[in-house]
Formats: C-alpha cells, sequence, structure tokens
C-alpha cells in the first residue's frame, strides 16, 4: 500500500496527492443521477437502428430502400451512398495504426460485408419499432461468398480472400498476390543462433488464444444533432471525444469546427470505446432527417459488431543456461486483426521479451484478416497474448531447471540501462520491485492441498503521453474550476483534483473538476495508453505555474516588490525578507475578491505533449483449484503487485490493478469468441460469452510499487493496462502446479480441462483420484 | 399489445381461453420479458398470475406442501419449513440466476419456459412433484415429468395454466439434493442438473429413490434404472458406480457451445453421485 500524506514537488501543505479522497463524481454514480450515453435525449429525437449483415462473407449487389423510405415514421435511411470513400492512408491512433479507407467500410459496408454483424444501412424513425420495421423493409441482394474464421486457415494461400487489394507488407520482394497477411513485423536483437548455442535447456511450445471482448458493461450510444448550416452537437459515450470529432469530421466532410462532442460518463472502454461505429451514423442520420437521432447498440450488436481483441497463435522457443540465464528468445506470433488489418501484433512483438534482460531475441508478427469483427484496442493490446506464451515457458524453464520461479525471473529482470529488444535503454523500472514484495506475501508462504497449485507471472506495458490540455480557473470565490479533455473511467477526477489542490495549496473540496467538451478545450487524446493521469497531472502541473506565476506579478504590483520579494506557497502569496513584516500573504481567494481590480480573471491553461511516459511493470500470484471430475477451476486467492511510479489516489490504482486481473481471469478461463461452421457467432450475449461475475472471484490484493518514473513531476507511471498482462500466463502456471498438465490454449474451460485430465489418466499416468465432498 | 391481471383462476382460464392471436401468461417475467425484447416472441394477450391467490400459496395439503405456481426462489428460501422438507427444491430455485433474478423467478415459470435446462425441474421431478393445471375443461393433475415434452414443448392444452405443484408426504429419513454444472458461480445456464431424492429404512439402507436429471436431452429426464441402481444399498462404492453408469446411459446430450457431448456424459454422472451423496447424507440426519 502506497504511503499516504506524500507532498509534491512544489512545497505546497495539501498533501493530498497518495491519499484516498472521495472521488467527485462518485455520489452521481451511486444515486443514478450521473448521465451514461443512453441518458441523453431531445426533443423531437428520432431513433437510429442498424441493418447489419448476416453473412460472415458477401459481395452486396444491391440495397433497395425505397420500402423502407415509404414506411410512415421514418425520417432518414443511410447506406453506403451517404458516405464518400476514404483513401488509403495509415495514421497513428494512439497504440493501434489506422486507415480511413478502412474506417469508412467498417462503419457501413461498402462493396462486401466481410463479418456477420457489419453494418449494411441504417433508419431513423420516430419510434424504435417502426424503425424495427423499417429495417426488415430493406432489401439487400447479397452475393454469398466463401468465409474464413481461423487465423491459421486465412494464411493459407487458398483461403477465401476478403480484400483483392491487401498484399503483405514487411516482406521483399513485395509479393505477387495479394493475401490476407497484412503484414510481417520483425525485431532482433544478437543473434539469436549463437545464444541457442549456449543454452542448456531449450523449451518450444505453441500457444493459441481465442478473440475476447472488452466487455464493458454500457453498450455503445450516440445522439446527435445537426441543425442547417451543418453544425453538429453529438453525446456519446467515448474514452475520447477529441478522437470521435476527427474521425467524424473526416468521415463527414465536416469541419472540426462545426462540430461539439460531449462524451457522457462511460460504464467501461478498456480500449473498445477508441473507435467509431454508431457516431457517425447517427450525424449523417441526422444530417438527412433534420431532427436529432438517438442510437444505442444491443448487447448483441456489441459482442457482434464491435471490436474484440485479437485471438493468436503463438510460437515461442527460449534457451536458458543451467543456472537460469535466458540466452535467446524466439517467437513468432500470428494475430487476428478481424476484417480489416491492424491488429494489435505490433506491441504484442514488442512486449513478448520486454520484461527480460536478454542478449539475443528475435520475435516475428504476422496481422491476419479474417471475417470476424474488427479489433479494437483492449488494455495493453496485443501484449498479454505473447507474454503469455513468453511468461508459460519461463515457467517452464524453471521447473526443468529446478528453480524457483521468482527466482527465475529476478535473476533476468529487467532494469534500469536494459536494452529493450524493442529498441530503447530503460530508465528506472520496478519489476525486481515487484517480485520482491510478491515474494514476501504471506500468500506466496501460504502451503497448498492437492489439486490446487500456485502460479507466477510478470507482465509489462509501455504507457503513452500525448497531446493534453487542462484548465484551471479560479472562480470570484476563490474556489477553482478543472477542466480536462479524457473521460474519467476509472477515478480520474479524484486523482488529478489531488494534484491541482496540492498544486495550489487550496482544500480538495475547493477544487471541482469536470470533463470539458471538444469546443472548451485544445486537442486533447483520448482516455487510454494509460495517459489519462500521467499526462493530465502534467498539463495541471503547468497550469497551475501559471497561475502562480500570474498572482506574484499582480502581487508585486499591489505591494510595489520586486519578483525576488515574492514566494508562491501553501495557497498564498507570500512577501519575504523585510517585506514580510508590512504585508499580510494574499491567499487565493483574497486574490479572487480583487481580479477585476488587478488585471482581470485569473486562470492557467496547460497545453502539453506528455513525454516520457515510463514503462510500468508487475508480477501477480494467484492459487486456483480443479475439481478433476468436472474440469472446473476456482480463483481462491490473488495478489497483484505493479510499479505505479507514484500512486496520485492509491484505492484507484488499486481499482486498476484488481479490475485488469479480474479480465486476465475471464480470459484466462471462460472467455471465447465461439463460431460456427457458418461463420456465424454463437455467444453475443453475456450468458453464454463467460465474463467472471462478482462471486468467481476473490478479493484481489493489490500492492502498490512506487519506483518514480523521473521524466514526471511527480513520479507517475501509467497503471492502467500492465494489470491484464500477466494473469493468462500466471494463471495457466498455477494450472500445471495443480495438474501437472501444461495448458498451452486458453480460455482454459471446463470441457478443456476435463478432456486433458482424462487423455492424462487414460495414458496412465494414474487414475484421478476424487476430491473431497 | 393488452395486459391483463385477473384476480381469480376462472379469469385467467376464460381471457387465455377467449383470445384470439399470441398469448402468454406472465408470471415473473424473468423468461417472457427477456424473450419479448430479443423479439423472440411478440404476444397479443398478456395474462399475468400473481393476482391469483393459488398461485402464490405456500400451504400444507394432504401431509405434503402445495407450492403455488408464481410463488418466487426467494420466497421458497424463506419459508420456516419447506427448506427441512425439501432442501433440494429450495436450493434448486434459488440457483436460479441471482439474488435479483430469485426476488422474481417463478417455479411455474421455470417449468412452463419448456427448457430442458430449467434448474427447478430435475428437483421437482425428483421430489415426484405433480403439477396442478386449470383449464377450460376444469382441473387436472400430472407429474411434473409429463409436463415437458421437448424443448419449448408442452403437454399444456389451449387456455391451461399451471396453478400449483404438489410435494408428496416425507417418510421420516427422506431427503433429495440438485446439483448443477456451470463454469461460473451465477448468471449462468446449466451444461448438466442432476437432482436426487431418496428415503432410508431404519438400517440405513436406500428403500426408495427418484433421480433426474437435466440439459442432457431435449427435456428434463427422470431416470429409473439410476434409482434403480441405488435402491437397496446404502450407497456404496459399487453402488455409486452403479449409480454413475445409469446417469451416462440416460444422457441423449447435445454437442454445443455450452459443453461437449463427452464432457456432459462425464460430468452428468459424477453431478448424480455428488447428488445423491449430499441427499443420503440429509436424510441419515433428518
Ligand atoms: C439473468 C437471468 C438468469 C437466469 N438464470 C437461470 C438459471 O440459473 N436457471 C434457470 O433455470 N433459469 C434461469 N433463468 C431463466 C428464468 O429466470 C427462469 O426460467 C424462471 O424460473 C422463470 O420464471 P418466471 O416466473 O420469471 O417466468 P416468466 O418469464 O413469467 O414465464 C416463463 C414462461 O412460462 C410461461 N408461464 C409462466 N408461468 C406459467 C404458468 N403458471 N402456467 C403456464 N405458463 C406459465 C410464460 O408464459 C413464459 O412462456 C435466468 C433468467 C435471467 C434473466
Amino acid at each position: 500500500m502506497a504511503e499516504n500524506g506524500t507532498n509534491g514537488p512544489s512545497g505546497t501543505n495539501g498533501g493530498y496527492v497518495g491519499t484516498r479522497t472521495i472521488r467527485p463524481d462518485g455520489l452521481d454514480k451511486v444515486t443514478g443521477r450521473a448521465r451514461f450515453g443512453a441518458d441523453y435525449n431531445l426533443p423531437g429525437q428520432l431513433i437510429g437502428r442498424v441493418l447489419r449483415s448476416p453473412h460472415p462473407h458477401a459481395r452486396i449487389v444491391r440495397i433497395d430502400t425505397s420500402k423502407a423510405e415509404a414506411l410512415p415514421g421514418v425520417k432518414a435511411v443511410i447506406t453506403r451512398d451517404d458516405f464518400a470513400d476514404q483513401s488509403s492512408e495509415f495514421i497513428p491512433a494512439g497504440e493501434m495504426l489506422m486507415n480511413y479507407k478502412d474506417v469508412v467500410r467498417n462503419v457501413m459496408a461498402r462493396e462486401k460485408a466481410l463479418y456477420e454483424g457489419h453494418a449494411v444501412a441504417a433508419v431513423a424513425a420516430t419510434s424504435a419499432a417502426i424503425a424495427r420495421r423499417a429495417l426488415k423493409l430493406i432489401d439487400v441482394t447479397y452475393e454469398v461468398l466463401p468465409h474464413v474464421i481461423d487465423v491459421v486457415e486465412a494464411m493459407r494461400p487458398d483461403a477465401p480472400l476478403l480484400h483483392d487489394d491487401l498484399f503483405t507488407a514487411g516482406v521483399e520482394p513485395k509479393p505477387e498476390k495479394p493475401s490476407n497477411i497484412a503484414k510481417r513485423i520483425e525485431i532482433v536483437l544478437g543473434d539469436i543462433e549463437a545464444g541457442f548455442k549456449k543454452a542448456d535447456v531449450i523449451v518450444e511450445r505453441e500457444f493459441k488464444t481465442a478473440a475476447v471482448h472488452q466487455g464493458y458493461i454500457e453498450p455503445h450510444a450516440a445522439l446527435a444533432s445537426v441543425s442547417e448550416d451543418g453544425s453538429t452537437e453529438l453525446w456519446c459515450c467515448t474514452q475520447g471525444h477529441f478522437i470521435v470529432r476527427a474521425h467524424c469530421a473526416r468521415l463527414l466532410g465536416l469541419d472540426i469546427a462545426k462540430i461539439r462532442v460531449t462524451a457522457s460518463e462511460i460504464g467501461g472502454g478498456f480500449g473498445g470505446k477508441t473507435v467509431v461505429y454508431l457516431e457517425p451514423l447517427a450525424i449523417a442520420l441526422s444530417r438527412k432527417a433534420k431532427r436529432p437521432v438517438k442510437m444505442v447498440m444491443s448487447r448483441e450488436e456489441v459482442f457482434k459488431s464491435s471490436g474484440p481483441t485479437s485471438g493468436a497463435t503463438v510460437k515461442v522457443k527460449m534457451g536458458a543456461t543451467k543456472d537460469g540465464k535466458f540466452v535467446a528468445g524466439f517467437a513468432e506470433l500470428k494475430y487476428q486483426a478481424g476484417a480489416f488489418q491492424g491488429s494489435p501484433v505490433q506491441p504484442g512483438v514488442m512486449c513478448a521479451y520486454a520484461p527480460y534482460d536478454m542478449e539475443n531475441v528475435k520475435v516475428i508478427g504476422y496481422d491476419v484478416v479474417s471475417n470476424r469483427p474488427k479489433v479494437a484496442a483492449y488494455r495493453a493490446p496485443g501484449a498479454p497474448i505473447s507474454e503469455y506464451a513468453v511468461e508459460s515457458v519461463v515457467d517452464e524453464i524453471a521447473k526443468k531447471l529446478g528453480l524457483d520461479p521468482i527466482e527465475l525471473r529476478m535473476m533476468n529482470a529487467a532494469r534500469e540501462g536494459t536494452k529493450a529488444a524493442y529498441g530503447p535503454k530503460f530508465g528506472p523500472i520496478g519489476l525486481e520491485e515487484t517480485l520482491n514484495s510478491i515474494k514476501k506475501t504471506e500468500h506466496w508462504n501460504t502451503p497448498l492441498r492437492k489439486w490446487q497449485g500456485r502460479g507466477v507471472a510478470s507482465g509489462f506495458w509501455f504507457n503513452i503521453g500525448g497531446e493534453t490540455c487542462a484548465s484551471l480557473t479560479i472562480n470570484e470565490d476563490g474556489t477553482v474550476s478543472l477542466m480536462v479533455g479524457t473521460p474519467d473511467i476509472g477515478g480520474l477526477r479524484a486523482a488529478l483534483t489531488n494534484i491541482a489542490a496540492d498544486e495550489l495549496g487550496i482544500p480538495y473540496e475547493k477544487v471541482r473538476p469536470i470533463i470539458g467538451d471538444t469546443g472548451s478545450l485544445g486537442f486533447t487524446f483520448l482516455t487510454g495508453g494509460s495517459r489519462s493521469a500521467f499526462s493530465g497531472s502534467m498539463a495541471i502541473v503547468e497550469a497551475a505555474k501559471q497561475i502562480k506565476a500570474e498572482l506574484c506579478a499582480r502581487a508585486c504590483k499591489l505591494w510595489e516588490a520586486k519578483p525576488d520579494q515574492v514566494e508562491f506557497s501553501n495557497g498564498a502569496v507570500r512577501p519575504l525578507g523585510e517585506l514580510a513584516e508590512k504585508i499580510k500573504p494574499m491567499t487565493i481567494a483574497d486574490f479572487a475578491k480583487v481580479a477585476g481590480k488587478t488585471g482581470g480573471p485569473i486562470g492557467g491553461y496547460g497545453r502539453i505533449n506528455a513525454q516520457g511516459a515510463g514503462p510500468s511493470l508487475g508480477t501477480h500470484l494467484v492459487d486456483l483449484e480443479v475439481d478433476p471430475e468436472t474440469g472446473r477451476v476456482t480463483i481462491l486467492r490473488y495478489t497483484v503487485a505493479q510499479d505505479a511510479g507514484k500512486a496520485l489516489h492509491p484505492a484507484y490504482v488499486e481499482g486498476q490493478f484488481q479490475g485488469g486481473a479480474v479480465q486476465g481471469i475471464g480470459w484466462a478461463l471462460n472467455e471465447e469468441y465461439i463460431y460456427g461452421a457458418d461463420g456465424k457467432l454463437q455467444n453475443a450475449g453475456f450468458l453464454d460469452y463467460r465474463m467472471p461475475v462478482a462471486s468467481d472471484v476473490p478479493m484481489i490484493d493489490a500492492i502498490v510499487v512506487e519506483v518514480a518514473n523521473p521524466k514526471h513531476p511527480y513520479g507517475v507511471r501509467g497503471v492502467g493496462e500492465t494489470p491484464i498482462v500477466p494473469p493468462l500466463g500466471a494463471i495457466a502456471n498455477a494450472m500445471e502446479a495443480a495438474t501437472g498438465i501444461r495448458f498451452t490454449e486458453l480460455p482454459m474451460s471446463p470441457p478443456k480441462v476435463l478432456k486433458a485430465l482424462k487423455e492424462r489418466s487414460a495414458g496412465g499416468m494414474g487414475a484421478i483420484s476424487r476430491p473431497p465432498l | 399489445m393488452r395486459y391483463e391481471a385477473p384476480k381469480s383462476l376462472q379469469g385467467a382460464v376464460a381471457l387465455l381461453a377467449g383470445a384470439t392471436g399470441e398469448t402468454r401468461v406472465l408470471a415473473g417475467g424473468t423468461d417472457l420479458l427477456v424473450q419479448m425484447r430479443a423479439d423472440v416472441v411478440d404476444p397479443d394477450l398478456i395474462v399475468d398470475i400473481k393476482k391469483i391467490p393459488e398461485t402464490r400459496a405456500i400451504t400444507e395439503d394432504r401431509g405434503g406442501w402445495r407450492i403455488g405456481a408464481a410463488v418466487t426462489g426467494a420466497e421458497l428460501k424463506e419459508h420456516p419449513r419447506l427448506k427441512q422438507a425439501w432442501p433440494g427444491v429450495v436450493e434448486a430455485a434459488n440457483l436460479i440466476g441471482s439474488t435479483q433474478v430469485q426476488g422474481r423467478a417463478t417455479l411455474g415459470g421455470n417449468l412452463c419456459n419448456g427448457s430442458p435446462a430449467a434448474d427447478s425441474v430435475p428437483a421437482l421431478i425428483a421430489a415426484g412433484a405433480l403439477a396442478t393445471l386449470a383449464g377450460p375443461d376444469g382441473a387436472r393433475d400430472l407429474p411434473v415429468e409429463d409436463v415437458m415434452l421437448g424443448p419449448r414443448k408442452l403437454a399444456l392444452r389451449r387456455g391451461e395454466i399451471v396453478v400449483s405443484f404438489w410435494l408428496p408426504p416425507r417418510p421420516p429419513r427422506s431427503s433429495d439434493a440438485y446439483l448443477r454444472f456451470i463454469p461460473r458461480t451465477e448468471m449462468d445456464i446449466a451444461v448438466v442438473g442432476a437432482g436426487v431424492s431418496l428415503t432410508l429404512d431404519n438400517a440405513g439402507t436406500i428403500s426408495a429413490a427418484r433421480v433426474s436429471l437435466g440439459a442432457v436431452a431435449p427435456k428434463v429426464l427422470l431416470v429409473p434404472e439410476a434409482a434403480h441402481a441405488i435402491v437397496g444399498t446404502r450407497l456404496d462404492v459399487a453402488a455409486q458406480q452403479r449409480l454413475e453408469a445409469a446417469a451416462r446411459a440416460a444422457c441423449r446430450p447435445i454437442d454445443d457451445k455450452r459443453g461437449t457431448t463427452e464432457f456432459r456424459v462425464d460430468v452428468a454422472a459424477v453431478l448424480t453421485r455428488r447428488a445423491a451423496l449430499i441427499a443420503l447424507d440429509r436424510a441419515r440426519t433428518s
């Protein structure tokens, strides 16, 4: 647990940073007053609904909307014809890459429907019932094409081709024929062959993981209102309303200044709300109907049409000396991108061996399209998959060498000065500290019973910074309005209010944080990449600096003092030296009272491109029990230790650790996209897409390690993504400990586990002993 | 769509029998409303039976218990004595959904939804429960195992509703148990369900038993062979093995996203044995 009451660097006495202040948005959230995406309504609004392809792969020959348009109550129908085509151009989108040529096709199918659930048309009508009837009246002529779902099958030369203009990038010479392999990437450090020659033990394994959905509780929702002159207002649940604005402007040919986007409160995103689905459709419908249009996805639509993350096939080969030093690491990753290129295979490749100090590494990645929904970012995109495979092999090496898995990781841990296979030399990082703190837990030192197993795994994620604005406004009564442009998903307001109160030396309750709309601040990148507290706090420090300088300047004028005779501290400008005997300090509230007479309103505006995000490393420890007769797995105990750099608000840092662990538990044990031979998703709902429920998981213990990030004024690192990286490996390793079987396929669902147990006992390893009732 | 909430059985039967178009009885609505929202059903008439006293009462009747079809799982759990006589039935109803769902979900709805995976049905069948029906031609009783014919297919005639369930008198040293398999702990659907009810003689030998399996066939099964396998035994290891074999033999499951055929058969055998052992233990101490 982090220590309370640490002061910020600017000599204030607030001491809120590092404490568990009450979140300013909490009351509205527990009383139901907070407005989420679907809670916004406008007078005269229409209800929009989307017609989606029933086929996983089909050419769209013709769309006849005339009958739907003739239905009374239908005010607009849109299809591919309502969106101009976009040229092919890759642009960075946070942790992923995107291409508007694909985005325009993903929001509304053009030549082909590329997955079941792909949007084909949309209607806006005076009621949901009429909209639903209208969808049935849209006549789409499809030419059904053969489909491909599995990533390995999609890579075969004879696989059904999704895009006839897709030629594998990253191979020389450029292929003559198009394929479903969008890209091949490779990173190399040292000499892998030479490394394996030094190895006393080599472990090689192939792994398979299933596509999993972010599983946010709140379905996508958008309400758009376009006026006759094209000015557009949009309310939606998103992780980044500035990004939504940019995408909508591009897709609809609007000036950015004409669109104002307000982010609602958000019921989870985890990366899945960093892209657009309904938003451009709602705007296009509203523009056509000249009425506000509200759209809300059903859960089935969320599963079928919004981004899951990749399923993958991963090969790992690692070598170590008999003392346990890792001498070579190879991996080959094949990631599903969904229907359009852009899987997170690049970060998967970069992260695979990032926790370790290794001289020889080679990782190859393939980005592969197939007839599934286009993947979207999901918490540390790509990293859980590749690190799961590596962490499983690390565990196997520990067992082969008879070494303690924590000691083995400690011996090989990346630390300050380690050159990562993906390029940079690390600054101070906290992997060893997390390993040490796990080793010291009572959890690690508690004995287990038969059919119980304990697993450990570490994980790495980069974190990002980026463009960020924050404003601090001193109100007439000396209270402070704090505004940022990143939606608050996991306690951001509380963390940033801690910073603002400390920076200005005023009580926490005197600062009111709000999330501004796109008209209120300059471009601010989204809440993602574990960046919002990291970069938001930097922008606030900058804004506070301006305020302090301004107040000092005003004090100099009022007091006829020189700049070196005044100082801002503890919420007031204080006279120094002999001036201190004559003049009393002026608080922020004092300045607020005379603002009009001393130069006007007082405020600060931080506009930064935050640099120096520090990687966060973590180690997870899990105990589980297997029912040998049913294959059912119960998580008994779970501890997360992770380096936060500095926990601005420990409760929300712990919340991130716990949430990531729970999502990882789901990914490891039961979650998966299940397709039939017909290429259709069979479990598009929470009944059969088995995310853990609250009673499935124990209390997750969280240990906040703080190895300061020297590039941040308070030492902050991002914390939101790393927690989902280690669980898959930790649980697989615990399964091995409980059963003696190395599971190499996720999810480790009961039928799979029972089958493996039966096969083992059939293979003469002895009958399964029965557990006590 | 019309919504009616009659206060008498005759009123409900008359509405249902006289209606044209699609009609649906509404109890807790935890299946019906979900299906309506998902566009699976679109009834013209909904008859809410919760205002009818006979569907809402738990009473002692002819030495046994009568439970109204619209009594919720939560109400069953709170009843002071029912749990002692029929712990398996009460625990089965309280596996449905979650605390919130149990506040609405009823035994009648669980049976009449017509799902082979309904949790309370194997427990009711093992208990030897009778369903009391009311319809335009009067009242009749059907063993619960005869109410469901297949997925979404019931033996109810037009205008007929389930009014209540009758659980027979309990001899001394009797008890029951229900277990289901789900990968999670709640908010899930049974991949396999097993209900066992049994009675012991003075010497502790099983003198009577009923075994029922859910989610392993198009309807919930009564498995007499499984009961035969343990009657006359004290559920020693050999009897357990015969019980498992009989349970396996009765299974005709589908292979689907919720579980492979092989998995369902294996788990059916395991759960039947475990449920029998729990019922045995309870009967010994009852
Ligand atoms: C979140 C959730 C979780 C669930 N989990 C489970 C679970 O774990 N196990 C399980 O078995 N089920 C589960 N269910 C399904 C459902 O809750 C149960 O089947 C419940 O018992 C239905 O009862 P009800 O009173 O709500 O039925 P209703 O929805 O009111 O009715 C169900 C059907 O039966 C008909 N009907 C109802 N009563 C009568 C009657 N007396 N006579 C004739 N017809 C009648 C209705 O017309 C309708 O077709 C779950 C449902 C939800 C929403």
